[in-house]
């Protein structure tokens, strides 16, 4: 498997390339350069896939964990130094798929969208180095080749977000997310410090010698990486930045902050499950209790909001907190026995990737249409942009868990771990699901049915995008519609045995059942083109609608915690005291001195009489010294 | 004649040919051939050095010469060179060959700015080659002295003032320098002033107690030690660009250098008894210089704290005393030194053209002068950390290093001084986002055009030198931590 260090390669290439030469290319040269370095990466990873999976499995039932390339890249001590290589086993092959596949859509993509902007190519050069980032970061093979790759990822989010860097907006946001991520990351540091002085390893598989020494400190280590992840995957209360990143270019927002990079801390935690599971297990509890307020918590703030693609932020943040408590609830490496968490949450990672890249690939389709985010300026549009209206419907209906679309595999799975567990998260994870196809189909009747907008369409009329752009949503569907059937437990599960997936119709027959209602209420309430029931709610419930709305003031205390207690209260006395007090100590030594010379200088005033007196006067003095003693 | 002679000879040949030099071009070509010269002989002079480590050469100090200069106090002109006076070698040459190139245009008495400009460098490489207390220190006070008539002359703003302050400053600390040197001299028995022959000298514990602080002292204030940094703000906002860069890049670096190849190379006991008390000022210095950059408006005052905070990380990792945090402290030096460089290279240019640093009057340069502008941002990426970047490597070691230290208490220093990699980004990003991006609000500044051949010249090769590093830290890193090796073997007991 020599051949996958050019799946990193590639687009490392590529992403030098067009940064050094971009701006001397035409648009379109730039953007093949791009897209066919990750079409090859594409083929590479299918490949590489293909021939993992379909290998023999060892002789105890499992895939083989391989590592084709590994070098020292910084040495420390013998035992701890970062290594970079490629690591390949079931998650990291799958995370290979999921990226290269919907990284290649926004490729293509991308030529339609951004046609004609400014900067093209240093757009493709920047979706180069967070493909390659990323690529790398699931292919780590130890903890510090994940977190090179994970700081990495960080600024190429924050390079795309300030795509448009003349925007304050966009400025802010990109400025936002990588400080707040920054935050989680000195956890995840931290944790990375402590991993490697008690286990005196990086790698992800201590000895049993090195965990008998690590001992009680494991878990704090294992939360504290954790911190970092939740700040990555946009866990409560670090999730602030995620929703402001939508300032970015909408193919971004699918790409890194809808399918990759937001999974990035659920991909984290299946990582370090075996230590999780066997050393943790409270700490994994805690994931999932962080999960499900998380989940709880978006999906009810995406039901007040009226732009698009905060809706669609939101229901990412909803989401990833179903992969968050999926993992969270197991108690076991036996998938039978408490370990079917870890299948389920990782299924719904890949089928997630791909519906939700499709809904913000939309969204992007009805943005281009319309020129405009918010949901009031839509409406109706469904005559207009049919291919956009069908991908987009399937993409609800995915994430609403109707069957047969891939979201409804994945959640049941979800659901029947939870349930394992507790009833309690269960059923809290199944009224969530059901807020979510209610949000869902909210935000689907309120661009494609309802009111039209006739004032704007007398101007413009809205019109389907171009194949490059459609294209990539008609794939995407395809997928949604068939990765459903995906014997998935049979490649990925938490002991690496295969699994038979299996439908617990009790659970599965809930949710649908919770999941049709909410599409009924949401059709009941906004499908026509006067939504009373809507208004009167909003009306009735002001300050919770109002609260929602304003994500209940998560920003603003954000906002409180940076400019008054870091900036005014901190930074602005610390430099205060440093001008005013050691600085103005330094200068007071300098005008001591000069003070001491200036009461010094009378004495030298260059009259013989006051000169002889003075010596004079000491002769007396040094005598009766010496007549005393 | 030996190799390492020629660090000093060519910059006093180099002074000799500004001397005779009749014109601008003439003053030129021999900053250009003398500056490429040094960067060649170092660079031939790393590869040697590996190559004969690779041999198998084992003596703690390679290409070693001694000279007896002055007998009755047993003052000798001897070199040597060890992996850390290498790479520090390499770093001053690549400095003075962009900074040359970074003063291209200076303007007035350019025959006389490179003159003090190159005697400050003879200075600089003197002293990372010297292995003799006394030789050490006189070439020592050569780099300081000129930078009072650099600042003086040449800088902006309240020159006078800054110029003064750093110089009585700096000389304050050498003042505290000569002490400990002289007491390290007679506390060993008055037979010798070599470094290395000190080292195996036994020095009274009384002795080391005392003496430890005046030299560690003496070097912090050049390594902006809290609370005697307060000249870096000052003296970095007057000085004129190639100046900072040389003090920020190479200067700051004799004060962690000394640090540790005098004060506790040569006084371990010294540095157990006092390391807790500095590593307490380190720690604040690391976390308190970044707090501070945060609300500075002055982009050269921003480098002066963030220089203030990275160079505490390296007086700190120097005394945790572990072998990966020295190699960290080296690298972070380095690293430090490179991109320090960088930035007050790209700030001197944007400050040529708008007039001003202050961010409030700066705004959308990213349109009107794109190539400084990436290069501004790399800079700042370097600066907060970015894999990839020399940053990164050098941190990343210093705080693995840090961590392995034992002692509960030294790890939780370790813990408070990673926090700053939040607040350097926080500072780094203000900046970026406030004079980079968005729309240009000043209709002067849309005239304005980007960097000429010769500053790209400088900004592109301080950008290869820090990627290089941050891309590639393994032979870096390996030459460093092997030459820390007998150091921190004086330090464990």
């Amino acid at each position: 498997m020599d051949y996958t260090i050019l799946i990193l390669a590639l687009p490392a290439l590529s992403f030098l390339v067009l940064a050094l030469a971009g701006m001397k290319m035409s648009h379109r040269v730039a953007g093949m350069l791009g897209t066919l370095s990750l079409g090859i990466v594409a083929v590479l990873s299918y490949m590489t896939a293909f021939s993992y999976f379909t290998a023999e499995r060892t002789s105890e039932g499992v895939y083989p964990t391989l590592e084709p390339w590994n070098f020292e890249w910084l040495p420390f001590t013998s035992s701890l130094h970062i290594d970079m290589g490629i690591l390949l086993d079931p998650i990291s092959v799958m995370m290979l798929v999921v990226i290269s596949t919907v990284s290649l859509m926004v490729h293509i993509y991308s030529f339609g969208y951004m046609k004609g902007e400014v900067g093209f190519q240093r757009y493709y050069a920047f979706l180069s180095l967070f493909t390659f980032s990323m690529l790398g970061l699931v292919v780590a093979t130890n903890i510090f080749q994940m977190y090179v790759f994970w700081e990495l990822v960080g600024v190429s989010s924050y390079l795309l977000i300030g795509f448009y860097y003349t925007k304050p907006e966009a400025i802010a946001a990109s400025k936002k997310a990588f400080i707040v991520t920054r935050f989680a990351d000195l956890g995840f540091l931290i944790g990375i410090l402590i991993y490697g002085y008690y286990m005196n390893t990086f790698t992800f598989t201590p000895t049993e010698e090195q965990l008998m020494h690590a001992g009680m400190v494991l878990p704090w280590a294992l939360g504290l990486m954790f911190v970092g992840g939740a700040g990555k995957s946009a866990m409560f209360p670090l999730h602030i930045w995620l929703p402001d990143a939508m300032e970015g270019p909408t193919p971004v927002s699918a790409l890194i902050h809808a399918a990759t990079m937001v999974v990035a801390g659920v991909y984290l935690v299946a990582r370090m499950f075996p230590l999780f599971i066997g050393f943790a297990p409270n700490a994994l509890h805690m994931v999932a209790y962080v999960g499900a307020f998380t989940a709880f918590y978006a999906a009810a703030v995406a039901c007040a909001q009226s732009d698009i693609k905060r809706v669609l932020a939101f229901s990412t943040i909803s989401q990833i907190g179903f992969m968050m408590v999926a993992l969270g609830v197991c108690t076991a490496a036996d998938p039978h026995e408490g370990g079917l968490g870890y299948m389920a949450g990782m299924f719904h990672l890949f089928t997630h990737a791909m519906f939700k890249a499709l809904l913000f690939l939309g969204a992007g389709c009805i943005i281009h249409a319309v020129h405009s985010n918010e949901m009031e300026t839509m409406g109706g549009l469904r005559k207009y942009m049919p291919i956009t209206h069908i991908t987009f419907l399937i993409a609800c209906l995915a994430i609403a868990g109707i069957p047969p679309f891939s979201g409804f595999f994945s959640k049941d799975e979800i659901l029947t771990a939870c349930f394992q567990f507790s009833p309690v998260i269960g059923w809290v994870m199944t009224i969530i699901a059901g807020m979510t196809a209610f949000y869902m189909f909210r935000l689907y009747y309120g661009i494609f049915w309802g009111k039209e907008n006739k004032e704007l369409h007398e101007h413009h009329t809205p019109h389907e995008s171009p194949l490059s752009m459609t294209f990539p949503l008609m794939f995407l569907a395809l997928i949604t519609l068939v990765a459903g059937f995906i014997p998935f437990g049979h490649y990925v599960s938490s002991n690496g045995h295969a699994y038979d997936i299996h439908l617990d119709w009790s659970v599965a027959g809930t949710s649908i059942v919770v999941a049709v209602i909410a599409i009924a209420l949401a059709t009941w309430m906004y499908a026509r083109e006067k939504q009373p029931v809507a208004e009167m709610l909003a009306k009735r419930f002001s300050t919770l609608h109002r609260a929602a709305y304003r994500r209940f003031y998560m920003d603003e205390i954000w906002m409180f915690v940076t400019k008054r207690i870091i900036f005014r209260c901190i930074s602005t006395p610390l430099a205060w005291f440093d001008r005013h007090v050691v600085d103005q100590f330094m200068n007071f030594m300098a005008w001591s001195t000069n003070a001491a010379g200036e009461s010094a200088q009378p004495i030298q005033n260059g009259r013989i009489q006051s000169y002889t007196q003075w010596f004079l006067g000491g002769i007396v003095v040094l005598t009766i010294i010496l007549l005393i003693f | 004649m030996n190799i390492l002679s020629l660090f000093v000879l060519i910059p006093l040949l180099m002074l000799l040919g500004l001397w005779i030099a009749r014109n601008l071009n003439q003053v030129r070509g021999v900053m250009v051939a003398g500056s490429t010269l040094l960067l060649i002989l170092s660079a031939y002079l790393t590869v040697s050095y590996i190559g004969l480590r690779n041999a198998g050469a084992t003596d703690e100090m390679l290409f070693t010469d001694s000279i007896s200069w002055y007998a009755p106090l047993h003052i000798c002109y001897s070199v040597g060179v060890d992996g850390i006076s290498v790479v520090m070698l390499l770093l001053s040459a690549i400095i003075v060959f962009t900074g040359t190139f970074a003063s291209w245009k200076l303007q007035p008495l350019t025959k006389e700015y490179f003159l003090w400009f190159t005697l400050l460098s003879t200075g600089v490489f003197g002293f990372f080659i010297s292995t003799d207390l006394f030789t050490m220190f006189m070439f020592y006070e050569v780099a300081l002295i000129p930078m009072y008539l650099l600042i003086g002359v040449w800088g902006s703003g309240r020159k006078e003032y800054a110029a003064m302050k750093l110089t009585l400053m700096l000389m304050g600390g050498s003042a505290f320098l000569l002490i400990g040197i002289l007491g390290i001299y007679y506390g060993a028995g008055a037979e010798t002033m070599n470094v290395l022959e000190i080292a195996n000298k036994y020095i009274p514990t009384e002795i080391q107690r005392i003496f430890f602080p005046a030299v560690f002292l003496g070097f912090g204030v050049l390594g902006a030690l809290f609370p005697f940094h307060t000249w870096s703000p000052d003296g970095h906002a007057s000085a004129p660009t190639a100046v900072s860069m040389l003090h920020a890049g190479v200067l700051m670096k004799l004060g962690g250098y000394g640090c540790f190849r005098v004060a506790m190379y040569l006084m371990p006991t010294g540095a157990a008894i006092w390391g807790d008390l500095f590593l307490i000022l380190t720690t604040i210095s690391v976390v308190y210089g970044a707090f501070s950059a945060v609300v500075q408006t002055d982009l050269k005052y921003i480098n002066a704290y963030s220089s203030v905070s990275h160079c505490g990380l390296v007086l700190f990792a120097l005394l945790m005393m572990t072998r990966v945090s020295a190699t960290g402290a080296i690298l972070q030096m380095l690293s430090h030194g490179l991109m320090t460089a960088l930035f007050f290279a790209l700030i001197g240019m944007i400050y040529g053209r708008t007039h001003t640093r202050d961010i409030r009057q700066l705004s959308g340069l990213m349109k009107i002068m794109p190539f400084l502008a990436v290069g501004y941002v790399i800079a700042g990426l370097a600066n907060l950390g970015l894999p990839g970047l020399s940053g990164f490597i050098a941190e990343m070691t210093v705080f693995v290093g840090s961590f392995q230290h034992t002692d509960s208490f030294h790890r939780i220093c370790t813990i408070i001084a990673t926090t700053s990699i939040v607040i350097t980004a926080v500072y780094i990003l203000r900046v970026v986002g406030k004079i980079l991006y968005g729309t240009c609000k000043n209709p002067e500044h849309l005239k304005l055009t980007d960097a000429t051949w010769d500053e790209r010249f400088a900004v592109i090769c301080l950008i290869v030198a820090v990627a290089g590093l941050g891309l590639a830290p393994y032979w870096v890193s390996n030459v460093i931590s092997s030459s820390v090796e007998p150091i921190i073997s004086q330090l464990s007991f």
